[in-house]
């Protein structure tokens, strides 16, 4: 039965997990990566640099610490444990944590990538929008948005693989739970503790390899027919 | 138009300061580059806030610090034709030049986009992306860009800055029609004298962030008279040419000038030197200069040890540049008459 490259149904439902919390984080992060990354290129506050330190963090961080972070911030007892009950949404070991371990770990990356594009954005174009009868919010959408949109590609790029690789923030977070929030490389990481598991932690490797390229060469296209336009 | 400014900006150990009220629909702001031209640009434009003052165009208060109004910029509906035309890099030239169009309340949308594209002749452009055009053309869709936002005043900063003489002088045709057709007053920021001469009546010179004067774009001219190098140059407007000979004769109000350069049909602007003119009195028995104008002598002004002598030909006004010693041995007076002569290669042709 063990044949190559034959996923069990624990194997695919962990396969599909990991689209829906790469799907989830990127989607997420996206608006208020954007937000981000325009705040710290436009705003001219005097804490800018606070911010972006604190921004910064998950970069430089652990995961794990990121994880254990958020796990005290959003537990029952935590910071936000309230008002999460409230609302009614429970992220300790479910979908929800899993998307936002992911989101939190990869949005430095995203942030500084649409930045880089961002900054590029000649400031003279924008004040010759105004001049022209555009507003604050006409101008961000018709020549701030589109003019960082190879940007923002590249950081939803980057933030949709750092999602599918995201270990340690998520099993602290979500724990590993097959069906309910095993990812890929949490399935391998218990493949690899299981006596015999070497052959299907291999296939799940060679699902990882394939996914993550697919999202390479969809971006780059993407990117090539921002371009072109 | 009437555009009253008493502002004051303080940019690190920079200051710009300037109070003054225009009337004329063809301003110059003129300086030295440093001199505060292009803050005095972005104060008005609203997109750097004065420290204290205010601002009026035709009746609309703009920014008055006292009564804490400061509009936006889109609200001022002043348009800006920048230094480098700023064109918008992810639009075709169509989709740029309605960008100020479409953000027109359709009643203040006086003029017809077609119409526009045809004086600038950029209906074959139309469809082509921004990163494809060449200098002239990118400033064309710029001013043309600016126009169709129907503003109440256009800035321009140096718009011909950064091209090559020649297209430069192509440009402005461009500018004088559309300004002419479309009556839209102007203010242009500029540090060459020549491209004042040609696009404005009267001048702000500033110079430090301070207004030094203003003037009439002719006695700015006039001024520069003493300065080394410098010179007065009259600009002559002539319509199209025939060729006689080898010559070509070009229509000058009621008169002609014989020049030595042709030229296709429409009008040209040449540049003659005032100190190229030769004033005679009497008849002599032959002269190697072409063209031989009597004149009524207007008036005279002296710069240092030069004058200008202001003639009247015909209707048409020249100056020549003299020195005293000849004024008194002539005894040229206003009302007088003298023979101008000019060499039939004393004429630039600049547009």
């Amino acid at each position: 039965m063990d044949t190559f490259l034959t996923l069990t149904a624990q194997d695919t439902a962990a396969v599909w997990l990991s689209i829906k919390v790469a799907c989830g984080a990127t989607l997420i992060a996206t608006p208020l990566g954007f937000a981000t990354a325009h705040f710290l290129v436009f705003s001219k506050m005097p804490a800018k640099s606070l911010i972006e330190g604190l921004i910064n963090l998950p970069l430089v961080l652990p995961p794990v610490v990121v994880g254990y972070l958020l796990l005290l911030v959003c537990g029952q007892a935590g910071l936000l444990g309230p008002l999460l009950r409230s609302v009614d949404i429970r992220i300790i070991f479910t979908l929800s944590g899993a998307i936002l371990a992911s989101a939190v770990v990869g949005f430095p990356l995203m942030v500084r990538a649409i930045r880089i594009g961002m900054e590029a954005i000649d400031d003279n174009c924008l004040m010759a929008a105004r001049t022209l009868g555009a507003g604050r919010w006409d101008a961000l959408v018709t020549i701030t948005l589109p003019l960082s949109g190879r940007a923002v590609l590249a950081g939803m790029t980057l933030m949709f693989a750092r999602s599918l690789g995201e270990f340690g923030a998520t099993i602290i977070l979500a724990g590993n739970i097959p069906g309910v929030t095993q990812t890929i490389p949490l399935a391998i990481y218990e493949y690899t503790n299981t006596p015999g598991g070497d052959r299907a932690a291999l296939n799940l490797c060679l699902v990882s390899i394939a996914l993550s390229f697919a999202i390479l060469l969809l971006s780059e296209a993407l990117g090539r027919s921002l371009k072109r336009r | 138009m009437e555009l009253e400014v008493d502002i004051e900006k303080r940019l690190g150990a920079f200051c710009c300061a300037a109070a003054f009220t225009v009337h004329s629909l063809r301003c110059g702001v003129f300086g030295p580059s440093g001199s505060g031209k292009s803050t005095l640009m972005n104060l008005l434009a609203g997109l750097v806030v004065p420290d204290r003052g205010r601002i009026r165009l035709a009746g609309h208060t703009l920014y008055d610090a006292e009564a804490g109004i400061n509009l936006p910029p889109e609200q001022r509906r002043i348009g800006v034709v920048f230094q480098h035309a700023r064109l918008f890099p992810h639009m075709n030239v169509r989709r740029n030049l309605l960008y100020g169009w479409r953000r027109t309340d359709p009643g203040d949308r006086r003029i017809e986009p077609e119409a526009l594209i045809k004086v600038l002749n950029l209906g074959h452009l139309l469809h082509r992306g921004v990163t494809r055009l060449s200098g002239g053309e990118r400033q064309r869709v710029a001013l043309g860009r600016t126009v169709l936002a129907c503003p109440r005043l256009i800035l321009m900063d140096e718009p011909l800055t950064g091209l090559d003489e020649e297209l430069k002088y192509q440009i402005i045709p461009y500018l004088q029609r559309v300004l002419d057709q479309f009556a839209i007053p102007l203010l242009f920021i500029s540090h060459s004298l020549r491209e004042m001469r040609l696009m404005t009546d009267e001048v702000l010179v500033f110079h430090d962030g301070a207004l030094q004067a203003q003037v009439s774009t002719e006695s700015l001219a006039r001024s520069d008279m003493a300065t080394a190098g410098g010179g007065y140059v009259n600009m002559l407007h002539l319509g199209p040419p025939r060729q006689v000979g080898d010559l070509w004769c070009y229509p000058w109000g009621e008169t002609e000038l014989v020049l030595t350069e042709g030229g296709g049909a429409g009008d040209k602007f040449f540049e003659l030197e005032a100190r190229d003119i030769i004033l005679l009195k009497g008849r002599l028995a032959a002269i190697s200069a072409r063209n031989l104008l009597t004149c009524r002598v207007v008036g005279l002004f002296g710069v240092n040890n030069r004058v200008g002598v202001e003639l009247d030909c015909r209707g048409n006004r020249l100056v020549a540049q003299i020195v005293q010693e000849s004024v008194c041995e002539m005894g040229l007076a206003a009302g007088g008459e003298v023979v101008a002569a000019i060499k039939a290669s004393s004429f630039r042709r600049i547009v």
